[in-house]
């Protein structure tokens, strides 16, 4: 393994982990959010919300309880670390139409978490435009302390950046119980975020897909559990 | 509730007067193989000219299927039907399309030999789309068909026509039919067929069965639900000789803690090279590997031995079944695959490996060997432990008493009222109310309430949550006269595309390639020995060998739905091949099982090396009475045990488990794990449970309350695996979910979500709803099996008999040779990242 391993500090509390991203300091959560201590700020990343309306348009009435089980999630972490900027890193909603779809109580619940806040919307593949029933900026990404935060990673081996996209997932296998579970992915020079929604899934790291942004070398990897978030060495993970 | 057979109360049996007169061809037939019609076979004819439905229930060998058919062998060959549809007059309905597909070559040889000219088709999954789409169109007059089928059938917009001209309707082996949720979906489609033809006749074909009324029931309509249940007449044929049942004893000690009874191997083996053929039957797919391996080891004379289970590929278990039919098999090492229906050779010889977990499964394995009625089929246990003894004697004697495992009476399930009712509503616009009346006619669903009807309704409409906000997608339309209709056509496609209900776990293919050269990545061709579910292919590390379709292989790796492997040189598979029993231990053996051990004066008869077990139980702790629960606490190891035995079976005992870890928890024992196996369960921890109880820290009473089914259950249940999985088929099958397609591989790309996620959150957000409903009286009778460890809870209040002792007891070692080889599911999940943290930790800490 090369010199970028994952913080190791603070094993005792598991519900977050610091991370590190070129030298600057975050805080990963075992919901899947990411806090940057310096910036006040929480990043989040694909909320999908109204997913499940969004199946339910095309027959597939999935229970539609989704989007305020992600809003009372972002609650709770907006809760924990009082953010100055909140940054949704797209993918907000699972369809351009979808905050037209969403209940007016749900939309309130998000107005009151914008209160005293920034908000800003990153666009993504799913919402290229924002409703602006949402308020909120919109952006197409946005750069913080020489680090940007966009939706999709650049393929290559791109630096300084945190974005979403892959709904990173890994899998272990130990004692012959298999594990599958949402993670955040990184090498110490960029970091992809794990899904935040409530009916987003999970794709594996060890998916071609995420071969063109880390290789295998010095990948970090920080599995979600359900009582904090656990560093995973790679080598015990398995391709579904 | 009263039980009636409508006009008369009389039970048939042998008639003796009137016998209905075959015409000529028939009888010429009989005469020509020297057979003469046997009285239940009359009997169903008679009943039949007097249009009554009937359930014949008949030992093997019997001639039930020819009973079956004779009545519309008779109308049909008289020629004399009025069309008033597409001429379809039987048809004839099968757990298993292979039995479909022998009735019926068994059923068009007479049909020719005696001039009949009576078209006859089958129609399962395997029938070419072609052919399916004519039938409907011009059916066969005899269609032999699966639950499945018809359901299709059923709801396309011309099954009235297609069924208008049916006359009788045939079920086959509906003992094991019935009570399953394919029985609760034939039963709502029977309930279709009457109301398409009221005056088609129902005839039901069973193995014994503990309660007839039950399947008399299913056969008939449920008019007046909530008063009366109407039975279908009854025809009973004895059973011919009585079997005769041994308990294999060997020389070898009997182990304590095992289940593939492979020390008895050689005299196994024995026995097969003294028959003709002989059926060696275990419990579990991985147990037959077991067997049928090391009977190869010891196979010096070279005998054709084979195998024959659910995950070979299906033209390997076709070759096994011709091969025995053509007498060229000595063995045939099977599971519940060879259950049912097809006889397939000349069987003379049963073996059951391991106790057969229940009385009735017994019998109808035994029932395999010598299919003539007259003589004893002969079937030989072989225990594969110490407690095995026990059961194998309770097993041998409820055989001997003719006793049959009560099965329990089952409301309709949920999710299968939903798949059905979108099945109705893609044939034809319906009225509720009419269709309420005649699901309820249905026996599985006579005491459906309203309420939990509009529900279902309401489920497949638009999702029935209690927020609704789906109203404007809902695929149910109001149409003329308060009818409902499907709003969109692609409704009745996505239907068919899902209708049945087994949901199979993920089935992967195991493809045999050359061993590892290289780390290259594409490996093909090499042949397919079959299919292993996904939950056994994920634990298996690289390298790791096992037993598979007869062969010791190799794990080289998977890729999509498929898992390569190779021949392995090594003669010992490093991974344990047992999978655990699929069937728990059935009430009634369980009760023979607690009686036998509270009396001594049935011991005699045992093995020197159990009955002295049992003494040196009774010396060092207790044996409990049989209405009594025995609790054992001893320390070991530096750690404390509690020891229960409430013989109630490993699914129930698994629940018990996890309830009681919570509850020791919070008495502060610090329980660290536990462990069940059909007879007991052992707790450990390493808080003193016996001083907690002496102290009176801890009541034993209190811990085993039945209260323990209320918060301590709900708080499990919202993390427990097998309720999401349980969860999961009842999203599938009621539609919520759609099916994985075989061949349909999914991308790399694409991101899966999972089916818990959506159990999370209607779990959180809408407690009440109707499919959580669903999935809750599945866990109670399944994997959970609440129900049974409720009836437990309230058996021993009041009759905990407690044990604290210095040191394990003799009754214990079975169960807790058993710790490690179960993995505990549940709480273990964030130990199980934590501990691969620490390895980040070692690893990051070491040299490397």
């Amino acid at each position: 393994m090369g010199m970028l391993k994952p913080e190791r500090i603070g094993l005792d509390d598991f519900a977050d982990q610091h991370v590190s991203i070129c030298g600057k300091s975050f805080l990963a959560h075992k919901s899947g959010a990411l806090y940057w201590p310096a910036e006040r700020a929480l990043i989040v990343a694909d909320l999908h919300l109204e997913k499940g309306s969004a199946f339910a348009a095309r027959g597939q009435m999935l229970p539609p309880y989704d989007t305020r089980e992600t809003l009372a999630k972002l609650a709770a972490m907006i809760d924990r670390y009082d953010p100055e900027t909140v940054i949704s890193l797209g993918d907000s909603l699972h369809d351009p139409d979808g905050a037209a779809r969403m209940d007016a109580n749900d939309i309130e619940s998000l107005h009151m978490l914008q209160e005293d806040r920034d908000w800003i919307w990153i666009t993504g593949n799913h919402d290229p435009k924002i409703d602006r029933a949402l308020a909120g900026y919109v952006l197409p990404e946005i750069v913080v302390e020489g680090i940007a935060l966009r939706h999709e990673p650049r393929a290559g081996a791109v630096t300084h950046e945190i974005a979403g996209h892959f709904h990173p997932a890994a899998r272990l296998v130990l004692h012959g119980t298999s594990l599958r579970r949402p993670c955040f992915v990184g090498n110490g020079l960029r970091l992809v975020l794990p899904a935040f929604g409530a009916y987003a899934g999970g794709l594996n790291i060890l998916d071609l897909a995420f071969e063109p942004l880390f290789g295998m070398d010095g990948l970090a990897v920080w599995m979600l559990g359900h009582e904090g978030l656990y560093p995973v060495a790679p080598r015990l993970l398995k391709d579904d | 509730m009263t039980l009636t057979t409508p006009k008369n109360t009389k039970k048939r049996r042998t008639p003796t007067h009137s016998e209905p007169v075959l015409p000529p061809e028939i009888s010429a037939w009989f005469a020509r193989r020297r057979w003469k019609p046997r009285a239940h076979q009359l009997a169903l004819l008679k009943a039949a000219q007097q249009r009554r439905s009937t359930l014949l229930i008949a030992p093997t060998g019997a001639g039930k299927t020819l009973a079956g058919f004779l009545p519309s062998l008779v109308a049909l060959g008289s020629g004399k039907q009025q069309k008033k549809g597409a001429g379809l007059f039987t048809l004839y309905i099968s757990p298993l399309k292979a039995l479909a597909t022998d009735v019926a070559r068994n059923l068009i040889e007479p049909i020719e030999e005696m001039g009949l000219g009576i078209r006859t088709e089958t129609r399962t999954g395997d029938t070419s789309i072609a052919r399916r789409q004519r039938q409907r169109v011009k059916p066969p007059q005899i269609l032999l068909t699966t639950p499945e089928q018809v359901a299709l059938l059923l709801s396309h917009p011309d099954a009235p026509h297609l069924f208008a001209d049916l006359d009788t309707i045939i079920l086959d082996e509906l003992h094991a039919l019935a009570p399953s949720k394919r029985g609760d979906l034939l039963a709502l489609d029977l309930a279709r067929l009457r109301t398409i033809t009221p005056d088609a006749m129902m005839v039901g074909l069973s193995a014994t069965v503990a309660r007839p009324s039950e399947l008399r029931g299913y056969l008939m309509p449920q008019t007046d639900p909530d008063r009366v249940t109407h039975l279908a007449d009854l025809v009973t044929v004895e059973g011919g000789a009585k079997p005769e049942i041994s308990i294999l004893e060997v020389e070898d000690e009997i182990p304590w803690s095992s289940h593939t009874a492979r020390y008895a191997m050689r005299e196994v083996y024995d026995a097969i090279r003294a028959h003709k053929l002989t059926l060696v039957f275990v419990n579990a797919r991985l147990q037959a590997e077991v067997a049928f391996q090391e009977l190869w080891r010891i196979n010096d004379d070279n005998l054709p031995i084979g195998l024959h289970h659910g995950s070979l590929d299906t033209l390997q278990r076709r070759k096994v079944e011709a091969a025995m039919a053509a007498g060229k098999l000595r063995a045939v090492v099977a599971t519940s695959t060879l259950d049912l229906g097809i006889d397939w050779g000349d069987v003379d010889l049963v073996i059951h490996l391991g106790a057969p977990k229940g009385a009735s499964r017994f019998l109808q394995r035994i029932g395999r060997s010598n299919h003539r009625m007259d003589e004893p089929s002969r079937g030989i246990l072989v225990p594969g432990n110490r407690f095995e003894v026990l059961e194998c004697r309770a097993a041998q004697q409820a055989a001997e008493a003719g006793a049959q495992d009560a099965v329990l009476s089952r409301s309709g399930a949920l999710d299968v009222l939903a798949q059905h009712i979108l099945g109705m509503a893609c044939q034809a616009p319906f009225d509720p109310t009419d269709l309420f009346t005649e699901v309820r006619s249905a026996l599985p669903y006579a005491g459906l309430s309203r309420n939990q009807f509009d529900r279902a309704i309401d489920f497949v409409s638009t999702g029935g949550y209690a927020l609704r906000n789906y109203e404007r997608f809902a695929k149910l339309k109001p149409s003329d006269g308060g009818k409902l209709r499907v709003s969109n056509p692609r409704i009745a496609q996505q239907y068919r595309l899902n209708v049945g209900t087994i949901v199979d776990s993920p089935m992967l293919k195991v493809r045999l390639v050359s061993a590892r050269r290289s780390a290259g990545r594409a490996r093909q061709g090499g042949r397919v020995l079959g299919e292993i579910d996904e939950y056994f292919a994920e634990q298996l590390p690289p390298g790791a060998t096992f037993v598979f379709a007869g062969e010791v292989l190799r794990f080289e790796g998977m890729r999509d739905t498929e898992v390569f492997v190779s021949r392995a040189s090594s003669e010992d598979p490093m991974v344990p091949s047992y999978g655990g029993n699929k069937f728990p231990l059935s009430t009634h053996l369980a009760a023979r099982v607690r009686a036998m051990l509270s009396n001594p004066g049935d011991w005699p008869g045992l093995p020197p090396a159990v009955a002295h077990w049992l003494e040196l139980q009774s010396e060092r702790s207790v044996l409990p009475a049989s209405d009594e629960v025995l609790v054992e606490t001893f320390p070991r190891a530096g750690r404390h045990f509690l020891v229960a035995y409430p013989f109630e079976g490993r699914l129930a005992h698994q629940t018990l488990g996890m309830l009681l870890t919570r509850r020791l928890h919070r008495a502060g024992a610090q329980p660290l794990g536990f462990v069940a196996n059909d007879y007991a369960l052992a707790l450990w921890g390493l808080g003193d449970i016996s001083a907690l109880i002496s102290e009176g820290k801890l009541s034993l009473a209190d811990l085993f309350d039945e209260d323990m089914l209320g918060d301590d259950l709900d708080a499990w249940l919202a993390e427990s695996n097998l309720m999401k999985r349980t969860f999961r088929l009842a999203a599938v099958i009621a539609g919520l979910i759609e099916r994985r397609h075989p061949g349909k591989v999914k991308s790399g790309r694409q991101v899966t979500m999972s089916t818990d996620l959506i159990y999370d959150v209607l779990r959180r957000h809408d407690p009440d709803h109707l499919l959580l409903e669903a999935a809750w009286a599945d866990a109670a009778t399944g994997l959970l099996d609440i129900r049974r460890l409720g009836d437990f809870l309230a058996r021993v209040k009041n009759r905990i008999r407690h044990q604290s002792l210095s040191r394990v007891s003799p009754l214990s070692v079975p169960v807790l040779l058993e710790i490690g080889r179960e993995v505990v599911a549940g709480h273990a999940r964030d130990a199980l990242l934590r501990e691969a943290a620490d390895v980040l930790v070692q690893d990051a800490m070491g040299d490397s």
